[in-house]
């Protein structure tokens, strides 16, 4: 085989499908003893999964298994269990911690290691309760904590300490183990502020001179940049590229990361649009959505637009659409049609004309035990008071109009290509992306001034995408819609989107026309800046 | 023909089919026992028509998302209190009636408003404070009973002093005012109460047709789904406590309908266990802990007072035990054991 040697890690053409949906082809990646790897890419290009297989994920065995080889410390191996693989001595951190909250630093630490002291009753009853060694235990803590170079208390409990320790604390329970080779950290400083991230950076190279193995995955360009000897580029599925941080750029690491420009007609014999009129304009919102916070994001829409909001996972894109609409607490001044906006407020924002399409569709879009028709119309009827009818004469009570809201769905279905049997049919039973529509379709009844589209296209087929996507144009079109649109498709879009707003760490990293270059789309996501001309220019 | 008879049992759910069956063969023994068919079903019959309406109280609770109302007490007290302040100002016949559902209906929007709130404070975990809500007020009225100025000699210890007696008669006053409205007499032992399957007809006309309003369909989706509700611009909070309002208005109607029919109003401790029954009631019918219906209703009253009215005479007659009282309690208890396991399995 072409084995070489002097690596630790050897991943040999690793191809892994879903359910026939391939994620990743051929991956090759070489780890020598002491080396950092940086592993980076957009979210779906397949890191976590690579991961997954690494580490023996029951994930990966349930699904039918992968292809390729791993060899690691010069034998193939194949984990049957993260346990088998942390045996063999590599390590993971991952994002969200996984620590006890009332034990103390040194019992999370040593979790399951403890080190024994003899007794007399492990003679009858086993060395199952044989005794703890504390005072080893806080030593061999300490030590740890010692190579990361932090003072923290190994007496003190988990829910005691800040989040940047909880990391040292994690990467601590790794470091700890003997035998630990190779140390994977998935986005280790994403909850950390960059002075915790420096002292986790600092770690990671004294590591690395103690010869383990580190694979870095990071969504920070500078971290990958500063503590990497080489970084590997995901694009879906593939190793795009292998790059030395010193002979490379931020922007050639974007774009590898987003792919080369997108030879679309569509996008190219669209013109830009000259819009005036001010529809929507945003100063300094914040929104506490859990795991997509705002952290105060200023842009403005213009009426006629599709406006459109991108970024990575996490980083607050989808906070933007549910603060707005009240769905989660939000702050800010927010100003619609020249009048203020007042925030919080579900039912006064769709009185106003403004409608959402939220990307859990089956969680908050639909009624899934409903009928088609019911889901089209009651938030029509609930906003606007259409489809009510008087009861038995009675001019002051008011009844559905289940007739009418039957009629008026049929429309829908038909405008829309709804693939149904009939309106009464229920919203559970229609395919994935017939169910987007019927979405689409209980926001068009509304007719909006203002729509927000969250993730119309997530997990859906390609040719119910392309559906989608078109009926948004050809509403906005039409009826002059303005629709602000969030995807975590770049390619997506461009397609549709007049501009196109970035955001990073919950704030707007910049907002370039869909005719920009997609590496400079990439280099936002990323959170680096780009030149100040190009940013003018669109202006 | 296999998958049609699964497919019916299904929909059916078992429990019923056996509840239904054993009715069944009550019946066809009562003949055996010595007793009179007919007498039997026109029981059924009077017994329906008395508990019907409150258990009818329970559909816009469930509907809403706040779960069966154990804290059917609630109710019942402003009911009680529609019912004695009525008699006290010595109204009869239809007028005094309308003015026991009248005055208890003004208690029932301010109890179910207070019980709203605090639903509102332990979502998903109603069913549990509710029951406990419900003994406590049913001891605290307890004290009320004895110290509320009430005059009327119909209701006061016969010796004189204060407090009201545990149970009063309506005789003179508006027993069997429905009951005996338009009443149709088959035979000497059946007689069909007309007027109170009337009233509870009219009574689940509204309820269906509030539940096809606006409101009503804003409250039935607050039930179905909360956060597409949220998404509306449906509050929630409100949505629920007006369910509760109106199941507390339905709910004191029912207590005063059920007297009617009784001839007697139970105070004290009186109030204290009804909320199972009729919470079993419903489940028969094949309601669950988040849907339920007016058909729910129906069936399961049928089904539940069926086994109410036969079991006690007819068991007792052939086995010389009174084994039927527990037999009851067996079905109503496990009935709720039952639909609650459900709820854990699906959530």
């Amino acid at each position: 085989m072409n084995s070489k040697e002097g690596y630790l890690l050897e991943l040999h053409n690793i191809s892994k499908d879903f359910y026939g949906n391939r994620v990743l082809h051929n991956i090759n990646l070489f780890v020598k003893p002491g080396e950092i790897v940086g592993l980076v890419g957009e979210n779906g290009a397949g890191k976590s999964t690579l991961m997954n297989i690494l580490f023996g994920s029951p994930i990966i065995r349930d699904t039918g298994g992968f292809e390729g080889k791993v060899i690691f410390n010069g034998k193939e191996v194949n984990f049957f269990s993260p346990f088998d693989a942390l045996n063999a001595g590599i390590g993971m951190v991952h994002q969200e911690f996984l620590l006890i909250p009332r034990f103390t630093v040194t019992e999370n630490v040593m979790l399951n290691r403890e080190p024994m002291k003899y007794s007399v009753i492990s003679e009858i009853f086993g060395t199952k309760i044989n005794l703890i060694n504390r005072n080893q235990m806080k030593q061999k803590t300490i030590e740890a904590l010692k190579i990361l170079e932090v003072e923290l208390d190994p007496e003190i409990t988990i829910n005691k300490i800040p989040v940047g320790y909880k990391q040292y604390t994690e990467i601590a329970r790794e470091i700890n183990r003997e035998y630990t080779k190779l140390l994977v950290l998935d986005e280790p400083t994403a909850v950390l502020t960059e002075s915790e991230a420096s002292i986790v950076i600092k770690a990671l190279k004294k590591l690395a001179k103690k010869g383990i193995s580190v694979i870095f995955i990071s969504h920070r360009l500078e971290e990958i940049f500063d503590v990497c000897d080489k970084i590997v580029v995901l694009r879906n599925g593939a190793v795009q590229k292998e790059l030395i941080p010193s002979r490379t750029s931020a922007s050639e690491v974007a774009e590898y990361m987003i792919g080369y420009e997108i030879k679309n007609n569509e996008s190219e014999s669209r013109g830009i649009r000259k819009l005036n009129e001010i529809i929507l304009e945003v100063n300094d919102l914040w929104v506490n959505m859990p795991a997509e916070q705002v952290k105060g994001v200023s842009f403005e829409v213009k009426r006629g637009e599709i406006f459109g909001i991108g970024g990575l996972a996490g980083q607050g894109k989808l906070g933007i659409a549910n603060g707005i609409m009240g769905l989660f607490p939000s702050e800010g001044k927010v100003k619609f049609k020249g009048k203020t906006f007042y925030l919080n407020n579900t039912q006064n924002a769709l009185k106003l004309g403004i409608a959402f399409v939220s990307e859990d569709r089956r969680g908050i879009g639909l009624l899934l035990d409903e009928t088609v028709f019911l889901n089209i119309c009651f938030t029509a009827m609930k906003v606007k008071n259409e489809f009510t009818k008087p009861f038995l004469g009675i001019s002051w009570i008011n009844i559905r109009d289940d007739k009418t809201m039957r009629e008026i769905s049929k429309e829908y279905i038909e405008a829309l290509h709804i693939n149904c049997v009939s309106e009464i049919q229920k919203a559970r039973e229609l395919s994935g992306g017939n169910q987007q529509k019927l979405c689409l379709a209980k926001a068009f009844i509304l007719k909006p001034e203002l729509m927000f589209v969250s993730e119309p296209t997530r997990g859906i087929d390609v040719g119910a995408k392309r559906l989608v996507l078109d009926v948004l144009r050809r509403f906005n079109i039409q009826y002059g819609t303005t629709i602000i649109i969030t995807s975590s498709e770049l390619e997506e879009l461009k397609m549709v989107s007049d501009r196109i707003a970035i955001l990073s760490e919950g704030k707007i990293a910049g907002i370039l026309p869909f005719t920009a270059k997609s590496r400079d789309f990439g280099l936002l996501m990323l959170g680096q800046n780009i030149q100040k001309e190009s940013i003018k220019s669109i202006k | 023909m296999k998958l049609e008879i699964k497919k019916i049992i299904e929909n059916f759910s078992l429990p019923r089919i056996i509840v239904f069956l054993f009715l069944l063969f009550l019946l066809i023994l009562t003949p055996f026992s010595g007793l009179r068919f007919d007498s039997t079903i026109n029981d059924i019959i009077v017994r329906f028509g008395m508990n019907g309406v409150l258990v009818l109280s329970l559909i816009p609770m469930v509907k809403s998302g706040c779960g069966l109302n154990f804290g059917l007490q609630l109710s019942i007290i402003p009911g009680l209190l529609g019912a004695i302040i009525s008699i006290e100002m010595g109204l009869r016949n239809f007028i005094g009636f309308f003015a026991a559902i009248g005055i208890a209906i003004f208690f029932a929007v301010i109890s179910g408003y207070l019980y709203g709130l605090l639903l509102n404070k332990v979502k998903g975990n109603e069913m549990v404070v509710a029951t406990y809500v419900g003994f406590s007020i049913v001891s605290f009225m307890c004290i009320m009973w004895l110290l509320l100025p009430f005059k009327s000699t119909d209701m006061i210890w016969p010796y004189g002093g204060t407090g009201l007696r545990p149970t009063i008669s309506n005789k003179g006053y508006w027993f069997n005012i429905l009951t005996d409205f338009l009443k149709i007499n088959i035979g000497e032992y059946l007689v069909i109460p007309t007027g109170n399957i009337l009233f509870f007809a009219l009574l689940a006309l509204l309820l269906w047709g509030f539940f096809r309003t606006k409101l009503g369909t804003s409250i039935a989706i607050t039930g179905i789904n909360a956060d597409y509700a949220r998404s509306c611009g449906i509050n929630i909070d409100n949505m629920r406590i007006i369910s509760v309002i109106v199941s507390t208005i339905i709910g004191a109607i029912g207590i005063i309908v059920y007297q009617e029919s009784f001839g007697f109003i139970q105070l004290y401790l009186g109030p204290l266990y009804m909320s199972f029954p009729a919470i079993a009631a419903i489940l028969i019918g094949g309601a669950t802990v988040d849907k339920a219906s007016i058909s729910n209703v129906i069936i399961g009253v049928l089904l539940f007072q069926g086994i109410s009215a036969a079991a006690p005479s007819v068991v007792n007659n052939l086995l010389k035990h009174d084994i039927a009282e527990p037999l009851r309690i067996v079905i109503t208890n496990g009935m709720i054991v039952y639909a609650l396991t459900r709820v854990v399995r699906s959530r």
